[in-house]
């Protein structure tokens, strides 16, 4: 279909470009911005007139759920919720139930997501069997079935002669390893960052040495192997500052932080308030200002959602019993630009990270609206408020910090390939 | 953001946390107490002030010592007293926390009393009440996780303040596993409420938690360092599994640095006050000559331990006319 998205102020990070401008979509690809191409006639327009233009966004890590966990969400409603957050692509790690594995569950899965005509998936293989981190899983038929990476995720593995074997073979063949940098057994079962806040609380702690501890053997197994690395939800200042420095060095790094982390902070959880049950934890003032620093001098690459959907049987629950993570496909654009806006970003610059990045980091093509791109596209009403609550969340969970609370800025109408999808 | 144990008016709803509370309401619950510690020298050990009220005790962590306390206090307020135990430590059991919870307010309970091994669970409970039913139900904390036991607080604040009279003179020392206690955090909250000019906190690095000093404590780890010249020594229990392990290397050896000897009692003010929560670990934080010598007034403490539950409750129940 022939598409023409008229009078909205396109924003394309990669070009740099930011002005009031149309943009013409045949084939499910970008043919043109401004005036209309010789011989073209669109079949359907769109009056994108008080909305921003942007290039669909790439999640590096949502959970759907699926399998195994379709009593806290299902394919269905989790694509649903990513275009609800204007995101056309994601990469959803791979601690499903079983994890994902082996090639028959991946394909599966796309083949599931293919059915469902929402946003593009990208599974993340799981990097050992079963993620125990015994032995290494078949990443060249995963790769052939889809997985764009292979990843460890939540903890770092014990064995580190595993780790080291893991990477060299996915080297060879020239993958991605994704890895969270927290340390197995120091602040094993802490639920709160380690400081006043957990002190007072009587909260156990995850000391920022389990995050700097990881990174610098994840360093030298970089350096060992020279396998390139994704590194996971990054939490602290002294871990940006880990990677700042494997950056100028050199390291083939690259590194994300969940866009939550940008915003709030241990002193948050207040009275116990299991929705700051994150993994990991919200950490002090200081290693926020840190993070935000971080992404906008390009050491952290990739502001992610880091969705996680938590049924209410889960999270209503004490403080330490509470599972961790938040949804968050539908935050990801709104608190990015709060982010931008707080900190006098361009808008341009904040998008970067949550298009043209991550679609780098997992390899994918998309993530742009220049001519030939494919045409993935997100309608953004930059002004429009909204509450975020049970009605208006599509995502099977509601858990999330800014349950209850107002947020501007709301994703109007989502294109994946040109075909407009998931739309009101 | 207004503590969700008090009412709009400031007014007590659920006693939660030490934390929340002002100097005021801690001096106003103490005088409270004053007033019920000649109830338990009477023959008729009664005000019935509670008379017709149901007090739940929800114990999901076992403690006889606490739970019987707690339920003197409530019978001699001439409360109904149901006595639960529920031993569940995770979200395996079939009923979820708040699903007992509700099923236990829809009996009419008037007021639970919560104890639980994850901190914060008090909390949760209370404000579900609060959304659920109003002012209808109190919940006080009898002791969450690592992190409050505020009627232990407050009557270790009630012997102090007996024995010592003016908080704002006095040095008063922590001694032992501060980081998985309770007792500890609402002992030094309460104490720098009240002003509290000399807080100190003595134990291995291994037990004292990061940020001691924004509590308003200063840590020491060598122990005859930490006692010179303090007016009150509050003993901590020591838990069987701390003893062996990463934290400690073995109950002798702690007993031989932290253990509260009739020497290093010397290195205090001559007329020190020595406490302890209970149960002692005799030989391990504290020799029995010490815990049996005048300057011990650990039965004291259980005395006035009824007193003060007693006032909490009678001012928990007292808005609910």
């Amino acid at each position: 279909m022939r598409v023409s998205i008229r009078n909205g102020r396109l924003i394309d990070p990669v070009a740099g470009r930011d002005r009031q401008e149309d943009l013409h979509i045949a084939g499910g690809r970008i043919v043109g911005a401004g005036a209309v191409p010789a011989g073209f006639e669109a079949e359907r327009t769109i009056d994108a007139t008080g909305l921003w233009v942007l290039p669909g966004l790439v999640d590096l890590a949502a959970r759907l759920r699926e399998p195994g966990h379709e009593y806290m969400a299902t394919l269905d409603t989790e694509l649903d919720a990513a275009l609800a957050g204007g995101i056309t692509a994601l990469c959803c790690p791979p601690d499903t139930d079983p994890p994902l594995d082996e090639p028959g569950l991946v394909e599966m899965l796309k083949h599931r997501a293919r059915l469902l005509d929402g946003a593009r998936v990208y599974p993340l293989g799981a990097l050992s069997v079963g993620l125990r981190g015994e032995v290494i899983t078949e990443m060249g038929e995963l790769s052939d079935a889809g997985c764009v990476g292979f990843a460890q995720p939540n903890r770092m593995v014990e064995d580190l002669q595993l780790l080291m074997r893991a990477m060299q073979y996915a080297h060879t063949f020239g993958h991605t390893v994704w890895l969270q940098p927290r340390d197995s057994s120091i602040g094993r079962d802490g639920v709160a960052h380690a400081g006043p806040v957990a002190s007072k609380l009587g909260l156990s702690a995850v000391p920022v040495i389990a995050e700097t501890i990881a990174l610098n053997t994840i360093f030298d197994l970089v350096r060992e192997t020279g396998c390139r690395v994704h590194l996971c939800r990054v939490s602290s200042a002294a871990g940006v500052e880990l990677i700042r420095r494997a950056k100028a060095e050199g390291l083939p790094v690259s590194a994300d932080v969940a866009v939550h982390h940008l915003h709030l902070v241990d002193r948050d959880i207040g009275h116990f308030d299991s929705h700051y049950r994150v993994d990991p934890p919200f950490r002090s003032h200081g290693d926020r200002d840190a993070l935000r620093a971080g992404v906008r001098d390009g050491t952290i690459d990739v502001i992610c959602s880091d969705h996680t959907p938590v049924d209410d049987d889960a999270k209503h629950l004490p403080f330490g019993e509470a599972e961790p993570g938040v949804t968050g496909l539908e935050l990801l654009l709104p608190l990015t630009l709060k982010w931008a806006k707080e900190d006098g970003i361009d808008p341009a610059d904040a998008l970067r990270r949550v298009t043209v990045e991550p679609a780098r980091v997992a390899g994918i093509e998309t993530g742009t609206l220049g001519a030939g791109a494919l045409a993935d596209i997100c309608l953004y009403a930059p002004e429009e408020r909204w509450l975020v609550g049970r009605d208006t969340l599509r995502s099977q969970s509601v858990h999330t910090p800014y349950l209850g609370l107002e947020v501007v800025g709301r994703v109007r109408q989502v294109l994946v390939g040109g075909r407009i999808v998931g739309a009101d | 953001m207004q503590h969700p144990q008090l009412r709009p008016d400031g007014e007590l709803r659920h006693l939660l946390s030490i934390d929340g509370l002002s100097r005021e309401m801690i001096h106003r619950i103490l005088d409270t107490a004053s007033g019920f510690v000649g109830v338990s020298e009477r023959d008729v050990k009664k005000v019935p002030l509670l008379r017709g009220k149901s007090v739940f005790n929800l114990f999901f962590e076992n403690s006889t010592r606490t739970r019987t306390t707690f339920e003197i206090a409530a019978k001699r307020l001439a409360a109904d007293v149901v006595n639960l135990n529920i031993n569940t430590s995770s979200t395996s059991k079939g009923e979820s926390l708040l699903d007992t919870i509700d099923n236990l307010a829809a009996m009419d309970a008037d007021m639970f009393v919560v104890r639980h091994s994850q901190s914060g669970a008090p909390f949760m409970i209370a404000q579900h009440l609060n959304q659920m039913r109003g002012d209808a139900v109190s919940v006080i904390n009898a002791g969450d996780g690592r992190h409050a036991h505020p009627t232990q607080g407050l009557l270790d604040m009630y012997t102090i303040r007996h024995f010592k009279g003016d908080f704002t003179r006095l040095r008063v020392a922590v001694v032992g596993d501060v980081l998985h206690s309770r007792v500890a955090r609402s002992d030094i909250r309460a104490l720098s409420i009240l002003g509290v000019p000399d807080l100190r906190v003595i134990g291995p690095l291994t037990l004292v938690p990061e940020g001691i000093d924004s509590m308003g404590a200063r840590a020491y780890t060598d122990m005859r360092e930490g006692l010179r010249d303090v007016d009150v020594i509050i003993m901590l229990r020591l838990q069987n599994e701390r003893m062996r392990g990463a934290l400690l290397p073995s109950a002798q050896e702690y007993f031989k640095q932290y253990g509260l000897t009739r020497e290093k009692l010397a290195l205090a003010s001559p007329d020190a006050i020595v406490m302890h929560p209970g149960p002692m670990n005799r030989g391990v934080e504290i020799e029995s000559a010490v815990a049996d010598s005048p300057q011990a007034v650990i039965l004291d403490q259980v005395r006035f331990g009824i007193a003060v539950r007693m006032a909490v409750m009678s001012m928990l129940g007292a808005h609910r006319e």
